[in-house]
C-alpha cells in the first residue's frame, strides 16, 4: 500500500514535470522527456501491479456481482505511446482525472501523459 | 594520490567571475575546455559568449607559482533564435567548446549551442599599416588630384588586440538538441550530435554534412533510448563512439559502411538486480564520454559514477569509480528537485593516470588509477588563498559523523560541478562551480 501511495505521488510529480517541461526554453528535451515517460511507466506498472495485489487481497471479500467485474489486464491496457491527435494541451483535458481514491487515477494520467511524450516530437 | 614523492596535493591557484551570491542565469559556465597545449582555456556559458583565457609566461623567479591565466579574448558566440516553424526559442548557450589543432599564428575553436555549430578564429593583431596613398588617417578617402607620390604603408607596433571572427556556420543539420562535437584526427572532419543523429562535417563546407548516424525510429511511439554524447578516437580517424540513455557505448568503423547505425562494439554492464528502482534507466543514463589520451580506453560518466572501458573488452568495464553513492538513497528527493537529470562531465588527465569529476556542494572528485586512490576536494571562496592547499573533505553516509565531515542532507544540491577540465600536460585543473572558475594546480615540492 505504502509502495501504491509512493509510486502515485512520483507519478503526480512526473506528470507535473512533463508539462512544466512545454514551457522551457528551447523546447522540450527529448531526453528529458524520455526518461520521465520511462519512470512515469515503470511507477504505472507498480501502481498496476499493486492495484492487481489490491483486488487480489479484496476478492475474496467481494461480494458475487461485484467479483464479476473485468479486471483490467496488462495486456489489455492502453499501450504507453497511442497516436495523438492534438498536439497540445486543450481546456477539458482535466476530465480525465479521476478520484484520488483510485488507483486507476494515476494509470489514467499516465498513459494521457504517456501518449503525448514522445509522438509530440 | 600518490606521485613522486609522495601524496599529490592540489592548492588553489585562481578564481575567475562575480563574487555576488545572485547569480545571472547568463553567467552559468556550460562549458569548460583546455587547447592542447593548455596555453589556452576556453569558457562557454548560458549566454551564448566565449571566454579565453590565456596562460601567461612563466614566471622564473618564483618556479613554485605557476602561470595564471588570464582574459584573452571575449565574444559572443551565439544568440538567442527563434524557428518560426516549430514556434521553439533556441537557446543561445554554449553546449561544448572543442578546439583544432594549431595550424598557424591564429587558433581555431568550434562552438555549439542547440542547432548551429561556428567555427571561429582567434588571431592576434599587435601591428597596424600607417600611410596609405589613397586614404587619410582616419579612413576618409583623399581626393585624387591632390595625390602627387606613391609610398608604401608600414606597419608600426600597435597595443596587442584579439579578434574572434566567426569563420564557417554549419546550421540546419540537426533537428534535435545537439549535445556532442568532436573533431576528428585527421583535422579535416569533425562530428556532431544530437538526441537521434551525428553527422559528419567537413571543416571547410557548411552547406552539407553526411549523416553517419540514425537510431531514430520509424515510429517515434517506439522510442526507447537516445544518443547522449559522442566523440572521435583520439588517433583513429575511422572510429568515433557514443553514448546513450541506456547507459551502453557502440563504436562504430566508418569504413564499415556509410551509414554507422550498426555498431562495430556494444559495451555494456548487466544492471545489478539489487540496485533496481524507478530511477534506474535515469542513472543509468551516461552523461559524457571520453577517450582516453592514448587511445586504449574509454570513461563514461553515468549519475553516480565513472567506469573506465577497455576498448577490448565489451562485456564490463575495467574499473569503476563510485562518486557519490551515498546519494543511492536520496534518489527520490533527487528526481523531484529535478537534480537526477543533471549531466556531469568527466575527463583524464595528461598521461590517463587520473580521472576527475565533479559532485554536489562544489564538491570533486580525483581518481588516481594506478595507486587507487581517490580524493574530494571542495571549490570555495573561503579556500581560495593563494596557494592554499586543500583539504580534503569527507561526506558522512550514515551513523555518526566524525568532526570534519558533513552529511549528506546538509549537502548544497545547487552548488554542482558539472564541468571540468585538466590541463594537457600539466598538473593544472579547472572546475566551473555555477558562475566560477576555480583553477588549481598540484603544489609542487
Amino acid at each position: 500500500m505504502e509502495v501504491n501511495a509512493e509510486a502515485r505521488r512520483i507519478l503526480a510529480v512526473s506528470i507535473s514535470k512533463l508539462y512544466a517541461s512545454r514551457s522551457q526554453r528551447g523546447g522540450l528535451r527529448l531526453h528529458r522527456s524520455l526518461l520521465l515517460s520511462l519512470v512515469m511507466r515503470s511507477e504505472s506498472d507498480s501502481d498496476e501491479e499493486g492495484c492487481d495485489n489490491e483486488i487480489t487481497e479484496d476478492k475474496e471479500n467481494l461480494s458475487p456481482a461485484r467479483q464479476s467485474r473485468k479486471r483490467r489486464g496488462k495486456a489489455s491496457v492502453a499501450p504507453d505511446f497511442l497516436p495523438i491527435k492534438r498536439a497540445r494541451l486543450e481546456s477539458g483535458e482535466d476530465r480525465y482525472a479521476a478520484p484520488l481514491s483510485s488507483c486507476r487515477a494515476g494509470e489514467s494520467l499516465a498513459a494521457l501523459s504517456l501518449n503525448r511524450v514522445i509522438p509530440a516530437f | 594520490m600518490a606521485g613522486p614523492g609522495g601524496d599529490m596535493q592540489w592548492c588553489f591557484s585562481q578564481v575567475k567571475g562575480a563574487i555576488d551570491d545572485d547569480v545571472a542565469e547568463a553567467d552559468i559556465i556550460s562549458t569548460v575546455e583546455f587547447n592542447h597545449t593548455g596555453e589556452l582555456l576556453a569558457t562557454g556559458d548560458k549566454g551564448g559568449r566565449v571566454v579565453i583565457f590565456q596562460q601567461e609566461i612563466e614566471n622564473k623567479n618564483h618556479p613554485q607559482f605557476r602561470s595564471e591565466y588570464n582574459v584573452y579574448s571575449t565574444f559572443q558566440s551565439h544568440e538567442p533564435e527563434f524557428d518560426y516553424l516549430k514556434s521553439l526559442e533556441i537557446e543561445e548557450k554554449i553546449n561544448k567548446i572543442r578546439w583544432l589543432p594549431q595550424k598557424n599564428a591564429a587558433q581555431f575553436l568550434l562552438s555549439t549551442n542547440d542547432k548551429t555549430i561556428k567555427l571561429w578564429k582567434i588571431s592576434e593583431r599587435d601591428k597596424r599599416p600607417e600611410g596609405y596613398n589613397l586614404k587619410e588617417e582616419d579612413g576618409r578617402y583623399k581626393d585624387p588630384n591632390t595625390i602627387t607620390s606613391l609610398r608604401v604603408p608600414v606597419l608600426i607596433p600597435m597595443d596587442l588586440m584579439v579578434e574572434a571572427s566567426p569563420r564557417r556556420v554549419f546550421a540546419n543539420a540537426h533537428t534535435y538538441h545537439i549535445n556532442s562535437i568532436s573533431v576528428n584526427s585527421d583535422n579535416e572532419t569533425y562530428l556532431s550530435a544530437d538526441d537521434l543523429r551525428i553527422n559528419l562535417w567537413h571543416l571547410e563546407i557548411t552547406d552539407r554534412s553526411f549523416n553517419i548516424v540514425d537510431i531514430k525510429p520509424a515510429n517515434m511511439e517506439e522510442l526507447t533510448e537516445v544518443i547522449t554524447a559522442a566523440e572521435f578516437h583520439p588517433h583513429q580517424c575511422n572510429t568515433f563512439v557514443y553514448s546513450s540513455s541506456k547507459g551502453t557505448i557502440r563504436l562504430c568503423d566508418m569504413r564499415v559502411s556509410a551509414l554507422c547505425d550498426k555498431h562495430s562494439k556494444l559495451f555494456e554492464e548487466p544492471e545489478d538486480p539489487s540496485n533496481r528502482s524507478f530511477f534506474s534507466e535515469i542513472i543509468s543514463s551516461i552523461s559524457d564520454v571520453k577517450f582516453s589520451h592514448n587511445g586504449r580506453y574509454m570513461m563514461t560518466r553515468d549519475y553516480l559514477s565513472m567506469k573506465i572501458w577497455d576498448l577490448n573488452m565489451e562485456n564490463r568495464p575495467v574499473e569503476t569509480y563510485q562518486v557519490h553513492e551515498y546519494l543511492r538513497s536520496k534518489l527520490c528527493s533527487l528526481y523531484e528537485n529535478d537534480c537526477i537529470f543533471d549531466k556531469f562531465e568527466c575527463c583524464w588527465n595528461g598521461n590517463d593516470s587520473v580521472v576527475m569529476t565533479g559532485s554536489y556542494n562544489n564538491f570533486f572528485r580525483i581518481f588516481d588509477r594506478g595507486h587507487r586512490r581517490d580524493v574530494t576536494l571542495e571549490a570555495s571562496r573561503e579556500n581560495s588563498k593563494p596557494m592554499q592547499v586543500l583539504k580534503p573533505r569527507k561526506v558522512c553516509a550514515g551513523g555518526k559523523r566524525k568532526k570534519d565531515e558533513i552529511s549528506v542532507d546538509s549537502l548544497d544540491f545547487n552548488k554542482k560541478i558539472l564541468h571540468t577540465a585538466w590541463h594537457p600536460q600539466d598538473n593544472i585543473i579547472t572546475v566551473a562551480t555555477t558562475n566560477n572558475l576555480y583553477i588549481f594546480q598540484d603544489k609542487v615540492n
